[in-house]
């Protein structure tokens, strides 16, 4: 106890238990980070490629295999519909940039007709949902008040009540759909990417899909209207206590510190 | 800089430690201690105390404090009656909100900020200041008061006849009487519901052999085809309607959702036997607590449920993978009837939802 | 009792002031110059954290105020109806009328809003102050002889404010709070042998039923209000009869209280904090949104959304049951046992049973049966202070388990991770927090006596004519150095004699064995370090003699 003080007051003793506050934080992120990420992959770097199917060989056959058949890396593309690749290529998520849990948005490096030209490859493949018409997901077109019902019932448990995005299992999670591309969220529900299960036109009609799309529009964009004040990311209830145990505590001890300090007293001249 | 305890002149055996410094500060020992309590420290005057033109400026705050309130108190009722319920207006930094809500809300915490800041400050610069003291008196009453309290008491209970041998009768159906009473107003609460027969209820669903299966969506029945691999159907059984009066009852033992697998796969024989064409039909009523365990990964084959992270294995019967559930969610037998739509089989074989007593 | 014709002799001052006619009114009827005389100079110390409990008391009255108003609209009914109101996204859904008035509260009557806000966040941090007021009180250790009752007084008030809290939580019947109400009805299937009972009884039939937001609804305004008022009077009226306690300081003394009277100083001082709490927080309520139902719909038992969590004073049980693994049993006979759920919600009592119970268990150890007003400094009690941050280091476990999904998704973490951490730290964090926590007190009690005895460190730093460089200590104040010096320092307790004069062996008891030892951990060698005493002072100070 003795020697533990007296080094206690050492110079560097401050350094060595910041080094040590460091190296734990660390030590726990990783030990808590869902595992598999360092692994760079080069495919991602290449681009400039005129026709679908060289675009295709270079930038994602490595992982979905030559002819989109699939391989231990990637799953099979045969039949996912063009409405996938726009989906996946121009939010960025594909090609995916490192293994993980899921792959997450990126700035898309493809040009709107590389995309295009991708999503012809693919569909050629075999038959899949193509992209959709602007008509199709127009949330003026549609009914906020029953794409509210539908989100609920569909995509609310992932998702969060306004689809602020939820966590899953092991690292993965539902993104939040805060201003995404109404035509995205349409594509999303109907292929169906990645952990997300599809919702097919014969179980969500497309009507209802742009119900849905009107809802969102409704609650999450930044025109959104959030009459009773700033939204704290409309997490609900934690991030209301966060505030009440920071912000709303802190303010009121800070006036209570006021309120019982005393007075400033006449400097004796 | 010594470790271990020294016997201290200011602490005697332990049981009854004695305080420092206040304790008998006879004013002697006052000198040969060190730490004895050198007494309240005189009183400092504030500027406000020497300085009136200081004390004018105080005065002057506080009131214009006192009149901020009133023109905040004023622009709450202006705000109340101009300003329209339905505007949404863009107030930095805090978003789109309602200018209404906004301008009541910092005028109401104005005037009533600005009346306790005034009060405050008033108290703080213009009143005294001065410290004082006030003694304490033990709480504990004198031996004489106990005795005489006792004698109080022992009179009491002996012009009763309640603590002496003459009485018992009395004191005895006194108790008795007293006790007994309040089981009338738990005999009352018996009607507040109805009984549970040993889970019964809880046991049966609407769902029967050859109940339809209603997809919420579209509220039509749902035939094999309409579903492909990875897709996620919330459905509940032919026969519910949201305007139902027991709609909510229901549903919240019969809802299910259906997945569609690879039939290969599938792990578990009996679940793939009871559903249709890698079709799984599964009570989507966590066997937790009973939130809707739907958090569906369709490339695992993984539901989550969002309160309490329950994970289940679709693809292996929904056996439990994680979190605080205890047993699977009950897969509900489907089958495709003549007219090529999916229906039910039967109920489920065992109950859905959470976990009671006699469920077995 | 004589009926004299002869007029009082009061009654006669008819030239006195207005005001002094009525106080001599009601002094005929109420006594007040008696009441006024002994408590209208009443001393009340000055220290922020005292101010902590008028927080509670200020947001309590908020939400009686605010409570009240929404009342005039709230609906507690489970009929359903379509909605009609002006709140375009929600218009044409079938809902509970309390779900629709809630949203007419919010969107049709105007300034509703802004009064549900208040009343959420008044709620939120009501909870918060009675934390911030306990631990205020736990760690200066104002629990002791004579506020134990107080203190059970206060947990109560705690109980009571989280079932208020619930119970309002659930009342706007919104898919949030009905996953509650459905966390309720799962919770109360597991008790064992009378769960299904309870169930019926509760919710009138199957869940969820139309009864239980109007019962809900009676419990929240009426029931709870009601037993929190009459403690919350009982807790008010033990502190004035108590007196507070103040912090040792020169004239400050164990038989004393030191600081300003009630009138007008007090009278003005914690009559514009409530004010003043008020202000801030309808600030909060106008700037920031809490619950807003409106995005959330209203309640079906087939839907859900993540981030299903209860409000911040339920996390701690919603995080207990989060880090449960999956344990249920078929006992003999065929019954059920929800282990799962039934395991957490044993120990969620038991946790506050530990701190509710501690100023017992504490009293039991050191046997000390003296009245206590001085508000000990947590650092002189070490013991206690490792108990309290242990205990809050096992809240906050829990919490963070409770809000396990959120840290995933916003600090790119396993969702299963965070809860195997929490299932470890939940045994391991406390006992870790308690050891440091407690070297961390000894370590301020060592520095205190360092500058007792040798002053203050000024940071200047002096060359000797030898060359030698030493920094210059300023001597304390016989203020300061009292202040230090005044707290208790008990002796540790001793088992005694195996023998007694007689030599007939004594009878130890192993409880008093187990109270010895513990009562050793809070003042032996390892509990505490000795203060300085005069001689060791004087032998100091006379020898570098330059003082």
């Amino acid at each position: 106890m003795k020697k533990l003080s007296v080094r206690r007051r050492h110079p560097l003793a401050a350094f060595v238990v910041l080094i040590f506050a460091l190296a734990a934080t660390g030590g726990l992120y990783a030990a808590l980070a869902p595992a598999g990420e360092a692994k760079a992959d080069a495919s991602e770097t290449s681009i400039a490629i005129e026709e679908g199917q060289k675009l295709y060989a270079v930038g994602c056959a490595s992982c979905h295999g030559a002819g989109g058949q699939g391989s231990s890396d990637g799953p099979t593309l045969v039949g996912v519909g063009a409405a996938a690749v726009d989906f996946q290529v121009s939010t960025g998520r594909m090609p995916m940039q490192q293994p993980g849990p899921q792959a997450p948005t990126k700035p898309n490096i493809y040009s709107e007709e590389e995309i295009a030209q991708l999503a012809a490859y693919i569909a050629s493949l075999g038959p899949g949902p193509g992209v959709p018409e602007a008509s199709a997901y127009d949330p003026s077109e549609g009914n906020a008040a029953h794409g509210g019902e539908l989100f609920r019932t569909n995509c609310s448990q992932c998702h969060n009540f306004t689809g602020q995005g939820g966590a899953l299992t092991h690292g993965k999670y539902a993104p939040n759909l805060h201003d995404v591309d109404p035509k995205h969220i349409y594509q999303a529900m109907l292929t169906g990417p990645q952990a997300m299960p599809s919702f097919p036109d014969a179980v969500l009609p497309p009507e209802q899909k742009r119900d849905i799309i009107a809802w969102l529009t409704a609650v999450n964009t930044s025109e959104s209207p959030s009459p009773g004040g700033f939204g704290l990311g409309g997490f609900g209830p934690v991030a209301e206590g966060l505030f009440a145990w920071t912000f709303g505590i802190g303010l009121l001890v800070a006036v209570a510190v006021w309120v019982a300090a005393h007075t400033a007293k006449a400097r004796k001249s | 800089m010594s470790s271990q305890i020294e016997s201290h002149d200011d602490v005697n055996d332990g049981k009854t430690p004695v305080r420092t410094g206040d304790a008998d500060g006879l004013p002697e020992t006052r000198e040969h201690d060190p730490f004895a309590d050198p007494g309240l420290p005189a009183h400092k005057p504030r500027i406000q105390d020497l300085d009136e033109r200081a004390a004018k400026r105080s005065e002057r705050v506080v009131t214009l404090l006192f009149t901020v309130s009133m023109l905040a108190t004023v622009g709450f009722i202006l705000s109340y009656a101009l300003i329209p319920i339905d505007a949404i207006t863009y107030i930095w930094p805090f978003g789109n909100v309602s200018p209404l809500n906004f301008s009541l809300g910092m005028t109401l915490g104005l005037a009533l900020f600005c009346i306790g800041a005034g009060a405050v400050h008033w108290s703080r610069t213009l009143m005294s200041d001065e410290e004082s003291a006030q003694e304490r008196h033990p709480i504990e009453a004198t031996p004489a008061v106990k005795a005489a309290v006792m004698e109080d008491f022992r009179k009491g209970t002996e012009e009763s006849g309640i603590g002496f041998g003459r009485r018992k009768m009395i004191r005895n159906s006194m108790f008795g009487a007293l006790a007994l009473v309040p089981l009338s107003g738990i005999v009352l609460l018996r009607d507040l519901g109805p009984s549970p027969e040993g889970g019964a209820p809880l046991r049966r669903t609407m769902w029967e052999e050859g109940t339809l299966i209603i997809n919420e969506n579209t509220g039509q029945p749902l035939r094999p085809e309409d579903m492909v691999v990875g897709s996620l159907v919330q459905a509940m059984p032919e026969g519910l309607d949201l305007h139902d009066h027991h709609f909510h009852e229901e549903i919240a033992k019969a809802a299910v959702m259906l997945v569609r697998l690879e039939p290969e796969d599938i792990k578990d024989q009996q679940s793939a036997d009871w559903g249709h064409e890698g079709i799984l039909c599964y009570s989507k009523i966590c066997t937790h607590i009973g939130c809707p365990a739907t958090l569906y990964e369709q490339q695992t084959h993984h539901a989550l449920c969002p309160c309490h992270q329950s994970t289940f294995d679709l693809s292996d019967g929904a056996r439990v993978l994680f979190g605080p559930a205890g047993h699977a969610l009950p897969q509900l037998r489907i089958t495709v009837n003549e007219d090529g739509y999916l229906a039910a089989m039967g109920d489920f074989e065992e109950p859905p939802g959470p976990s009671f007593w006699e469920r077995g | 009792m004589s009926t004299t014709t002869n007029p009082p002799k009061r009654e006669t001052r008819s030239g006195a002031p207005a005001g002094e006619k009525v106080a001599d009114w009601a002094d005929g009827r109420l006594g007040v110059y008696t009441v006024a005389k002994s408590n209208m100079r009443k001393i009340f110390p000055d220290h922020w954290s005292f101010l902590l409990g008028e927080i509670c008391l200020y947001a309590f009255v908020i939400l009686l105020l605010t409570g009240v108003y929404l009342t005039l609209f709230f609906v507690p009914s489970m009929a359903e109806i379509e909605y009609e109101g002006s709140y375009i996204p929600m218009q044409g859904v079938l809902m509970s009328e309390a779900y629709a008035s809630t949203l007419n509260i919010s969107f049709d009557v105007r300034g509703g809003l802004l009064m549900r806000e208040i009343h959420h966040w008044s709620a939120l941090l009501f909870v918060v102050g009675i934390f911030f007021h306990m631990m205020r009180v736990f760690f200066t250790g104002a629990f002791r002889k004579p506020r134990e009752i107080n203190w059970l007084f206060g947990f109560a008030l705690l109980v009571l404010a989280i079932l208020t809290g619930l119970t309002g939580y659930s009342l706007p019947d919104d898919l949030l709070s009905g996953v509650g109400i459905r966390f309720m009805e799962g919770a109360i299937l597991s008790v064992p042998v009378v769960g299904t009972w309870l169930q019926m009884l509760v919710f009138g039939g199957e869940f969820p039923g139309s009864l239980i937001i109007p019962r809900f609804f009676v419990a929240h305004v009426l029931l709870l209000p009601g037993l929190m008022l009459g403690l919350l009077v009982a807790h008010l009226l033990l502190v004035v009869y108590h007196k507070h306690t103040h912090f040792a300081g020169p004239g400050r003394t164990n038989d004393n209280v030191v600081g300003m009277p009630l009138f007008p100083v007090y009278m003005a001082k914690a009559g514009g904090f409530f004010f003043l709490v008020f202000g801030v927080i309808a600030m909060i309520a106008a700037t920031t949104s809490i619950n807003p139902v409106w995005v959330l719909g209203p309640y079906r038992p087939d839907q859900i959304s993540t981030n299903a969590q209860p409000d911040w004073y339920l996390g701690f049980s919603e995080g207990l049951v989060r880090m449960m693994p999956g344990w249920e049993m078929v006992i003999p006979g065929g019954y059920t046992l929800n282990l799962g759920l039934l395991v957490p919600l044993i120990v969620f009592p038991l946790v506050f049973a530990v701190i509710a119970l501690y100023p017992f268990f504490e009293g039991w150890v050191t046997k000390d049966k003296r009245e206590h007003h001085i508000a000990e400094r947590p650092r002189n009690a070490p013991t206690r202070t490792a108990v309290g941050v242990a205990w809050l280091s096992w809240y906050f476990v829990a919490l963070v388990a409770g809000g396990n999904d959120i840290w995933a998704i916003h600090f790119d973490l396993s969702i299963n991770a965070i809860t195997w951490w929490t299932r470890i730290s939940f045994f391991v964090l406390p006992v870790i927090v308690f050891i440091i926590t407690r070297r961390i007190c000894l370590g301020l009690q060592r520095r205190d006596r360092e500058k007792v005895l040798h002053g203050r460190e000024t940071g200047i730093i002096k060359r000797l004519p030898h060359g030698e460089f030493i920094e210059v200590h300023e001597p304390l104040s016989a203020e300061k150095r009292y202040a230090l010096t005044a707290h208790d320092q008990p002796r540790p307790a001793e088992l005694g004699p195996s023998v007694d004069e007689n030599g007939v062996p004594r009878k130890v008891g192993p409880l008093e064995r187990l109270r010895v030892r513990i009562n050793r951990g809070y003042y032996g060698p390892s509990g505490q370090i000795p203060k300085p005493t005069a001689e060791e002072y004087r032998e100091i100070t006379s020898g570098h003699g330059h003082h």
